[in-house]
This record gives C-alpha cells, structure tokens and sequence, in this order.
C-alpha cells in the first residue's frame, strides 16, 4: 500500500470515528447535567444513575434508640449472613457494618456547644457509603472494586491482589483486609466463621472485603439482610432513589438527613436521620 | 563484564557472605508469611501499611536521586562527574529492585500481582507507578551497561542509547511524582492531601540519593583505588546541602498551613509525628522520638556538610551524609507513610509497630538491594581501574 493511501485512509477512519463519537460525547455530556438537576430535586447529593435502580438507605438513628439491641442485631445478621470471620481481636478484624459513636462516624462536626448529651452514646449503624464518586474504585489498581450502575460499590475476591491501597483511599474506613486465613480455627479449634452460610462464598486470605449492600439478595428479589431485620421499626429505609415514589424518596423529601464527610466529593448512597 | 564480579578480595567475599546470611533469614520469615499471610506483620485494619510501603516509598527516592549526576554529565557535559555518574546510574538499578521487591512483599495475593498488567486500569495511580517503576529499571540497566560496556572495549558509546539518557531524565522526576501522587490523591488522608508532597519526595530524593552514594564513594575510595575526585565531591555538596535546604523548606511550609489555618484534620497527624497526639485520656507519640531526632539530625548535616567542604575534610563528609541521609530515611521511611494513618478515617488511634519477620523481611530485601549493588559496583569499578592502569 502506498504512503498517500495509506495516510487517507487513517485519516477517513479517524474522521469517521470523531463523527460517532461526538454527538453520543456531547450528549452523555447534556445528559449528566439533566441528571444532576434531577438528582438535587429528590434531596440527592450527586449525579445518579439516570434510569433502572439506584440503590440508597436512610438510617434513622432515633428508632434505633427506641430499639435498643437492634443495631447490635443487624450487625450479627449480616455478619453471619455473610460468613464474616471473627478472630477476637482488634487488629484483625473484618467488618462490613458495625455500631459506632457520633463522634467517630461524623469527626468534621465541630460544633461545641450546645450538642445534646446523649448524642454520643447514639447506636450509629457505620457500612459502606456505596459513593457515587467512590476513591476506592478509582485507586484499586486491577478493577477488583468497581462501581455497578445500580449504585453499588463490588468486590471481585478472585481479583484482588491486597495491596489495600483502597482501605488508604476509603475515607470512611469501611473496608476490611483478610490478614489471616479467615477459614482457619483459632488456637482452641474453633472456626472463625462460626456457623458457615453455604449460599455466600467464604474468602481467602490476602484479599480485601466489605458491604455489598447485598447484591445477592437484591439479585433474587429480597431486601438487605439488614434491612430485614429493622423492617419492622422502620430503622432502615432502603430502596430505589431513582423512583420518586419510592419510600426512600419520600423520606428524603420530607426529612432533613446528613451524610458522612460531605467535604470529601464522594457522593455517599446513604442518609442519617440523627 | 560479568565475570569482574566473579573475583575479588576476602573482604569482598565476606561482604557478599554477610548479606547472603541476612538474605537467608529474611528468606525464611517470608516463608512463614506466605504461609500465614499479612497477619504476621505489624499492620492491623487502621494501619493498613507499615515498613514495607514505606521503604518504598524512600527507595523510590534514592533511585530519582541518580538523577542530580546524569543531569550535570549529559545536559551540561560537566566532566568531573565523569566517574560518579554510573555509580548513580547503578544505584538506581538497586533501589528500583528493592522498591519492586517490597511492594510484593506487600501483596496479600503476590501470585496474582500481574493482575495489574492484565486488568490495567488507568485511573489507578499504582498502575502508572508500575509503568514508571519498570520503565525506569529498563532505562538505568541499559544506559548504565551500554556505556559501562562500551567504555570496557574502549570506545565511545553509541549514539543510539543518547536518547534513552536523555528520557531517564524526566523519567526520575516522573517516578517520584507518581509515588507521590499514590498518596496525595486520597481525599480524606489530610496530611497526605497536599500539593507539595511530590516536590517535597524531589527535594529530599535529591539529597538522600546522592548523600548515600557519597558514602559508598567514600568508603570506596578507602578500600579500593577508586577516587570520584576532589572536583566531583565538592560538586556534590552542593547539591545535597540545597536539596536538603529545601526538604526542610517544605517541610516549614506543611508545618505553616497546619498550625496558622489551625484545622484540625491537618494538624493531627504532624501532632502525632512531632509532639504526640491528646486522644481521649491517652497520648500517642511513638514515633515522636524518631522525627525529632530527622529534624535535628537533617539541620545539623546541611551544617556540617559545608564545613566538611571548607575543611576538605572526608570524614566530616561521610559523617554529614549519614546524618542527612538517615535524617531522611525516618521523615520518608517512617513518619510519612505510617503518619498518614494516624488518626483512622474514624478519628480513632492505632499505633503501629512492625513485628521481627517484618522487620526480618524489610532487612533481607535491604540486603538484596545491597548485593545487587555490590556486584553492580565491583563490575564498574573494575571496568574502570582496569581501563585506567
């Protein structure tokens, strides 16, 4: 093939290509503002999915005052559901969703005067923020965590190579690493995963794990284990923020909520009710 | 070339031995953590990197360092670094492979690391740090051998590799930027969240690298017949002595933005590092003792570096190095990474302490570095008495 038809033809292709791809660029372009104008009238704090699920929750941290030992049970639920390890001791520890003190779960509030006395001994259900605009995703180096378009931030355990270079990246502190064998049995012969759940795959050590908001059961039609669990309080609202006539966007209507560290860009799937 | 690293003195010889035998016990203590996994270490889900991340961290470093010999021999053609320059080229090559060796030692799954080049992602600056990483141990191998080689038959190197000379350039500052930029991308991670930590990692490569090269030409020059000359170390205590002026420049400006903004996000961590950090009833400050000591240690070899020149006094030198030199191993190897974790995303403390496999690792990936070098050096040397006689 000779230089001039050679230099043509490259020059055809690339024209052909710019002629595709710019009106579907500047559209996705128009598209994301619509979405972030629309996301902001149900009480969003980013861009959303535009169409299908897009997954959000809302904790109302007063009904589980009312409750006492609820948060305490979601947390044991999931935990088994899940056949998270326990190995007894702080340093290797894995949680997905955990309680926590006001104080911790929202460090930037500096208000010091006039905080209710109470605030600090709150049960404040802590989990994976499922970001729309998640660092961990865009630090993890083989695509092990990735954000799905329902909202839900994944693991590929068969991925991951635990450089943990997302738990530096996470601001929330929500991602736990598998430092030993979570399949193991401690000194006296007792499993780490007490009771093992055959339907959720146990992990391997050297990986990185945390709440899948419960994509599992959301794939066959049922609610977060969590969710389950406070159904009948109301404590958890989960549901779809794209679906204005969800239960999640009613409540994000009328309510007033608070997000974890605003500051931070992340755009978090989930709302405190404090 | 090879085969100069093949004969040698007893001394070389039980040099080579001493660093087999720590190799050797390293070897072992990665045995049992490949075994048992991470656990075994020091790090825990608040710290979630410890020694290894940061040595690398630092040896990136000395590699880019390499960088203040290439730049004034080939750019400027300044002739006196005419026999310092493969030392650097060399050096880098050592570091780069320990670098790489402590990031596996890192690895939770480290047979799947390349996992990173059939899934490459790039948004993911430990993606452009492989990138980086390799292409620059590429680099500093083939120029460091091409020339080493060319100079061995006697004559001029060729003028293909010049363009690869002139790309390792940029490509020192680009390793140390993208380390940098690992960290501070990471919102949330305030003491790492700042514009002038990859000027910074530059300044105090540019002063760690070559303060430790002094020190083996030095030690060199007393063993071997192999002198650097008077022109190229006078030279090179410039170099070193403004590069730490202006690590600790930097430093000053990290220091003003905390305390004069008084935020307290960018205060906890230098509080945790330099005067120990008030938490509930505890305070924290293990490693207050070891930043001090950077501080004082850093302020005092840029002191007695310039007196050394006056003096014209080698000792002196070797000594002002070391300081410097260890000076910045604890700010880069040691308070940068571990005080990035200090307080948790939580605002909750846990303090790190690397167990002894950890630290039998961390040694023995030191040692290989070491050997690499050693043989890297014994052939140059050589090369050149040889070429000299």
């Amino acid at each position: 093939m000779d230089s001039k038809r050679r230099d043509f033809l490259k020059i055809a292709g690339l024209t052909a290509i710019a002629g595709i791809a710019a009106p579907s660029a500047f559209n996705s372009l128009l598209k994301g503002e619509a979405v972030a104008s629309e996301a902001a009238a149900v009480g969003a704090h980013g861009a959303a999915a535009p169409t299908g699920k897009r997954w959000g929750m809302v904790i109302d941290v007063k009904k589980f005052t009312e409750n006492p030992g609820l948060a305490e049970k979601c947390v044991s639920t999931c935990h088994t559901v899940h056949n998270v390890p326990d190995f007894g001791n702080k340093k290797d520890e894995i949680k997905w969703i955990w309680v926590d003190s006001f104080k911790h779960v929202f460090p930037d509030d500096s208000s010091q005067y006039k905080k209710p006395e109470a605030l600090d001994s709150l049960p404040i259900l802590t989990l994976c923020n499922h970001c729309d605009n998640p660092p961990c995703v865009r630090a993890c180096p083989t695509q092990a965590t990735f954000k799905s378009k329902d909202g839900i931030v994944g693991m590929d355990y068969h991925r991951c190579i635990g450089c943990r270079f997302c738990m530096a990246a996470c601001p929330y502190g929500a991602r736990s690493f598998n430092w030993r064998d979570p399949r193991g049995k401690d000194a006296s012969g007792q499993p780490f995963i007490k009771a093992e759940n055959p339907k959720f795959p146990t992990r391997m050590r050297g990986v990185v794990e945390k709440c899948n908001f419960c994509t599992e059961r959301l794939a066959i039609g049922q609610i977060p284990a969590c969710v389950e669990v406070a159904a009948q309080s109301k404590a958890l609202v989960f549901g779809d923020l794209n679906d204005p006539n969800s239960e999640i966007s009613q409540v994000l209507k009328t309510t007033f909520t608070i997000q974890r560290k605003p500051s931070a860009g992340t755009h978090p799937s989930l709302f405190y009710i404090i | 070339m090879i085969e100069k690293a093949l004969k040698g003195s007893t001394g070389y010889w039980v040099w080579m031995l001493f660093l087999l035998s720590i190799m050797g016990v390293g070897g072992l203590c990665y045995v049992q953590q490949f075994n048992y996994g991470l656990g075994i270490t020091g790090m825990s889900r608040d710290v979630t990197w410890g020694v290894y991340i940061s040595q690398f961290t630092f040896l990136v470093g000395v590699a880019a360092g390499g960088l203040m010999l290439v730049l004034p021999y080939y750019i400027h053609n300044y002739k006196a670094f005419g026999r310092i320059v493969i030392l650097g080229e060399f050096m880098a090559i050592a570091a780069i492979a320990m670098c790489l060796m402590f990031i596996i030692a890192d690895l939770g799954q480290p047979m799947r690391a390349m996992n990173v080049l059939l899934h490459p992602t790039p948004h993911s600056m430990l993606f452009w740090d492989m990138i980086v990483l390799n292409g620059y141990l590429v680099l500093n191998v083939l120029c460091g051998w091409v020339v080493l080689q060319s100079e061995y038959k006697g004559i001029k190197y060729p003028k293909w590799i010049k363009p690869f000379i002139y790309l390792s350039i940029p490509w020192a500052i680009s390793i140390h930027t993208v380390t940098a930029f690992l960290y501070c991308g990471l919102p949330g991670r305030h003491f790492w969240l700042t514009a002038i930590l990859a000027p910074r990692f530059l300044a105090s490569a540019f002063a760690a690298g070559p303060s430790l090269l002094m020190v083996i030409a030095m030690i060199l020059k007393k063993t071997t017949k192999f002198d650097v000359g008077r022109e190229a170390q006078d030279k090179l205590v410039t170099i070193i002595g403004y590069a730490a002026m202006l690590n600790f420049f930097f430093l000053g400006c990290e220091f003003f933005v905390a305390y004069y903004s008084q935020i307290p996000g960018h205060m906890h961590t230098l509080d945790y590092l330099f005067w120990g950090l008030g938490h509930g009833d505890e305070v924290y400050n293990n490693l207050v003792p070891f930043m001090r000591a950077s501080v004082v240690m850093g302020l005092a070899g840029i002191a007695l570096i310039f007196v050394s020149r006056a003096k014209q006094s080698d000792g002196l030198l070797v000594v002002s190095c070391l300081l410097i030199f260890i000076a910045f191993w604890i700010d880069k190897g040691l308070g940068l990474v571990l005080g990035g974790f200090v307080p948790n995303m939580l605002d909750q403390v846990t303090e790190y302490y690397p167990s002894a496999q950890e630290l039998g690792i961390t040694a023995a990936i030191w040692a290989t570095g070491f050997f690499i070098l050693s043989i890297l050096y014994k052939v140059a040397i050589s090369v050149k008495l040889e070429k000299e006689a």
